[in-house]
């Protein structure tokens, strides 16, 4: 089978198949934001509080990610083709790259690592514990993404990356409880992470 | 540009101001929007002529007034302030304006005048009140002694220039030892009543913006720590900025010497 798609290439028939450009399409998007953020940030594009918008900033783009990535099974499902498993683990390690940037800019710019200040935080401000969860649920599943990984640890791989699901939801429920008047944002990350778990519990049942 | 001289106070302080971009691009106006930027991107939508201001409730002389008839009578001051913003950021600004306290007197509000109520004007197509993130008209108040203490200004410009809509055109109130929702914008009604208003942030979530809401570091909010602030200053966006360290918040923003009195015996964990 392998040999047979390698042979096909080899002769260049056809000449571009647009699968093989799917993933650095998808990763020149993916890293978009990025760019554009720090253009913004060099430019003084980011207003007077630089450091709010890129938490924000950050944090959303993290939210969308982790929705993104977690697209790819109901959209296998519903296309009943598999190139959309291609591109997981580039999104989910996408997702995980805004998420440390988010807490990064948290950590070392808007708290400048006091201990006292960020443990405040935690202590008192669900929110900060819910987005601290995530992040904690997030780190072993983005160092075990290796294909190393996914082959030493096998059926165990895919229960621990189930945590995504968790993980997921815990990022959504942090940005709906900090968010402060204007719930419409992140009630619309709730509504798309509700459809794409319910996906699954739908198809756990049948 | 503000006509006739401007008068400086003894009440202003000196450290450094915040730069005008600053002040009127970085703005919390849920009318105008909810976003910090949308405020100064939907300006030209609020309409502030022709203006009025409403005074009516517990006082001799109610009416309705043109924005010139509240302003004439007054000399036109320069407060620079502190404005500490409940999201723990803080600018300093300086303000034209006049003290309420002189506003309240014309009036004549009588015995039964306990604390002022605000409303700020409702423009059904303005994009923050077509979405109803608070409940319109926003409404802020303060107790008596606290509407007549001669810190409370009412402005009509910063930076010497009339007030940008972001801010709060024509007429706001500011309230420098208060986080910044009570400094209420564009103002077209005061009244004075018996019992204690309702507010809008108050309503909105009550265990979190009380209706006093001091800046006060010892007391703990849910969504940001009060006991810093990042100060917005003199320049934007430059990569310094990221590295500005916070200060420390001070009790009653630093005006504590000026209003503690006000609050002698209350427990400002409970009237927050």
């Amino acid at each position: 089978m392998s040999e047979s798609i390698a042979a096909t290439n080899r002769l260049g028939l056809p000449a571009l198949r647009w699968q093989s450009i799917l993933k650095p399409v998808v990763f020149v998007l993916a890293l978009t934001p990025f760019v554009y953020l720090v253009q913004s940030l060099l430019t003084g594009g980011l207003g007077p509080n630089p450091i709010d918008a890129l938490t924000d900033t950050t944090g959303t783009l993290a939210i969308r990610m982790l929705l993104i990535s977690l697209c790819v099974t109901p959209l296998r499902g519903l296309l009943k083709k598999t190139w959309p498993l291609k591109l997981r683990r580039m999104l989910g390690l996408f997702a995980f790259f805004y998420v440390f940037l988010h807490v990064s800019i948290y950590l070392v710019l808007d708290q400048q690592l006091d201990v006292a200040a960020i443990w405040e935080d935690l202590a008192e401000r669900p929110y900060i514990l819910a987005g601290t969860m995530a992040l904690l649920i997030l780190i072993p599943l983005a160092g075990t993404s290796t294909r190393g990984m996914v082959k030493r640890l096998g059926k165990r791989w895919v229960s621990l990356h189930r945590g995504v699901y968790v993980a997921g939801a815990a990022a959504v429920v942090h940005y709906v409880w900090l968010a402060k008047g204007d719930l419409i944002e992140p009630f619309v990350y709730l509504a798309i992470l509700i459809v794409l778990l319910g996906y699954r519990f739908v198809k756990l049942l049948r | 540009q503000l006509s006739g001289p401007i008068v400086k106070s003894p009440f202003s302080t000196d450290e450094e101001l915040s730069s005008l971009e600053t002040v009127t691009t970085y703005n919390n106006f849920y009318e105008l929007g909810t976003d910090k930027g949308d405020p100064a991107r939907n300006a030209d939508q609020l309409k502030t002529e022709p203006w009025s201001v409403t005074i009516d409730g517990e006082c001799a002389k109610p009416g309705v007034f043109t924005l010139e008839d509240i302003l004439k009578p007054h000399a036109i001051e320069e407060r620079i302030y502190r404005m500490r913003c409940v999201e723990a950021w803080s600018m300093v600004i300086p303000w034209n304006g006049f003290p309420l306290a002189d506003l309240i007197k014309r009036a004549e509000p009588n015995s039964k005048a306990k604390y002022v109520a605000f409303e700020t004007v409702v423009q059904e197509d303005l994009p923050g009140v077509k979405r109803n993130v608070l409940q319109w008209p926003y409404r802020e108040g303060l107790r008596m002694d606290e509407a007549m203490h001669p810190l409370t200004l009412m402005a009509m410009g910063l930076y010497g220039e009339e007030l940008p809509a972001q801010n709060g055109a024509p007429l706001r109130l500011v309230v420098p030892w208060k986080y910044g929702y009570k400094s209420i914008k564009s103002v077209v009604r005061i009244s004075f009543v018996e019992k204690q208003p309702e507010t809008s942030w108050n309503m909105a979530g009550p265990s979190e913006y009380g209706f006093y809401s001091n800046v006060n570091p010892d007391r703990s909010h849910p969504r940001w720590s009060q006991a810093k602030e990042r100060r917005l200053s003199g320049d934007t966006g430059g990569l310094s900025s990221l590295f500005s360290s916070k200060s420390e918040t001070r009790f009653m923003n630093g005006y504590a010497e000026q209003v503690a009195s006000l609050y002698e015996g209350m427990d400002l964990q409970k009237f927050h």
